[in-house]
């Protein structure tokens, strides 16, 4: 029993470092670059929800849509303020500019909302039991939402000519330009995409546990480890790869303090790079 | 009118050329076959044609537009099409969605173009829905030959389709950029395969240190004892 209910725990919290993990792989299967600053644009996500949430007291299904929305538009005004001045040059300018944003944005948040923890909404929330497993209405928005959104995900990649064209680029850099393909125009949509993952994502995290301003940035370390583990560069590996970790960490409690969770990642990590650095579903061919 | 046109064209892809005042047209219809050492700028050349260099001087004429600096896209549009030697495919994309990509500038119904495609290669049509990446060799240069042509190119442009292949498919390949040609579309090829290249050229180029040496059809070409001696291995 007690391991179903950490698998439900992990599933819910995979389900957001999934989120996360997309968008990373994916910009740095299109841009070449490591995004470090991918979870603090998930608490940019997180906070914004605050202000419509919690605030000004909107239901969720408003306040979430403009929290994605929002966190979109951050990923693309980064990029074309920041990012695309440095996309010729060698990929870790763009690592270290991407850190630079992550540190700004951290920044922002403590200016406007401070440095302690928040919560979305005060008072105890009753679980929902079943067979003697417990899980909260809010961890089932959660997974209802996350479901839905990598189905949305899914269908984008698999049914639209950006979507494909997406794939491409992240396969092929150089061909999808031969091709033809309006590369500036698959970065801004990459963008958009990743950015809305974020901020659904850092919502989630909100709901799941409490908001802080290093909430996300202490997220980057397992999304990290489930791009790699699901072969980086690839959206679905990296869905895979989020459930793996979000479930191995939630399990790992059983067995060490729930304080090693991060460590557990860690270690995923590096197995992974030292045993299969192309990742689980052998990433791509030219590394 | 030729359909391409290089003129003195001097370039490389950082700060020293590589090409050295490369000078050569294709007819329309034609195929030419670029041959010569290795490091002799063959491929360099093309890419030139393609806005993939930084080009010093010269220029590039297509079709009686001037394109010299032009980006790729906007020349895919003109209608050339460029196949590079290698990583050619988008491995994790399906076969059909690698000939899709190839149309990406098109707007209008590709089905056609794709139905010729498959008529070309029919074993491209029973893999449709495989990842690119998992075929063999000769399959993949067929998807990436098929990328290519889902834009019914007014030229195309080879890198060495033939190498890394076996025998067999050497044999089919050069069949296919025949077929190719017989649809009227023009060739230009860099090929180690020099004298095979040169059976199906209607001219050929040698290239030497940057800049082309010596230019004749084909069986000129094959029977220049010089050009032998120097270049095609005897």
């Amino acid at each position: 029993m007690e391991v179903l209910q950490l698998l439900i725990y992990g599933v819910v919290l995979g389900g957001i470092i999934a989120l996360g993990a997309i968008g990373v792989s994916l910009t740095f299967g299109i841009l070449g670059f490591a995004n470090f600053s991918h979870g603090d644009l998930m608490s940019a996500g997180a906070y914004v929800a605050l202000i419509f949430f919690t605030t000004l007291a909107w239901p969720l299904w408003i306040a979430l849509p403009i929290a994605v929305m929002a966190t979109a538009a951050l990923a693309v005004v980064i990029d074309r303020s920041l990012y695309r001045w440095f996309r010729s040059r060698q990929p870790v300018i763009l690592l270290i500019s991407s850190f630079g944003v992550a540190l700004m944005l951290r920044a922002l948040v403590q200016i406007f909302w401070g440095p302690d923890t928040i919560t979305y909404q005060t008072g105890i929330q009753m679980p929902y039991r079943f067979a003697g497993l417990r899980i909260r209405p809010d961890q089932v928005t959660i997974l209802v939402c996350t479901v839905l959104l990598v189905l949305a995900v899914h269908l984008f990649l698999q049914k639209t000519k950006m979507g494909k064209a997406m794939r491409a680029m992240a396969d092929n850099p150089g061909l999808a330009r031969l091709s033809g393909i309006d590369t500036e125009r698959v970065v801004l949509w990459t963008w958009v995409l990743g950015g809305s993952l974020a901020g659904a994502a850092g919502v989630f995290l909100g709901l799941d546990t409490r908001l802080h301003p290093e909430m996300g940035w202490h997220l980057l370390l397992p999304i990290f480890a489930a791009a790699i583990l699901g072969g980086i560069g690839k959206p679905y590996g990296a869905i895979a790869g989020g459930l793996v970790i979000g479930i191995v960490q939630e399990t790992s409690t059983l067995f060490l303090a729930p304080a090693y969770k991060p460590a557990i990642a860690f270690a995923i990590l590096v197995v992974m790079l030292l045993v299969r650095p192309t990742g689980l579903f052998a990433g791509r061919s030219t590394v | 009118m030729s359909l391409l046109a290089m003129q003195a064209v001097t370039g490389g892809y950082g700060e020293a050329d590589v090409l050295h005042g490369v000078s050569l047209r294709v007819e329309p219809g034609e195929v030419v076959v670029i041959v010569g050492p290795n490091g002799a700028g063959k491929s360099t050349a093309m890419k030139a044609v393609f806005g993939l260099l930084r080009l010093r001087g010269g220029t590039i004429t297509f079709d009686g537009q001037d394109i010299t600096g032009w980006k790729p896209d906007r020349i895919v549009r003109r209608g050339i099409c460029f196949v590079p030697q290698t990583d050619n495919v988008f491995p994790t994309l399906t076969v059909q969605e690698n000939l899709e990509m190839g149309a990406y500038v098109r707007d209008d119904d590709i089905r056609p173009a794709m139905e010729r495609v498959f008529a070309l290669f029919p074993p491209l049509r029973e893999k449709r829905r495989q990842a690119a990446g998992t075929l063999s060799g000769g399959q993949r240069q067929m998807v990436a030959m098929g990328r290519a042509l889902m834009l019914e190119p007014k030229l195309l442009l080879l890198d060495e389709p033939t190498a890394g292949l076996s025998p067999i498919f050497i044999d089919q390949i050069f069949e296919i950029v025949r077929q190719v040609n017989a649809a009227g579309i023009g060739i230009l090829m860099v090929e180690q395969n020099a004298k095979q290249a040169l059976a199906i050229a209607d001219r050929g180029y040698v290239m030497a240190q940057g800049a082309n040496r010596h230019e004749g059809s084909g069986a000129e070409l094959l029977a220049d004892r010089e050009v032998a001696e120097m270049f095609l291995g005897g």
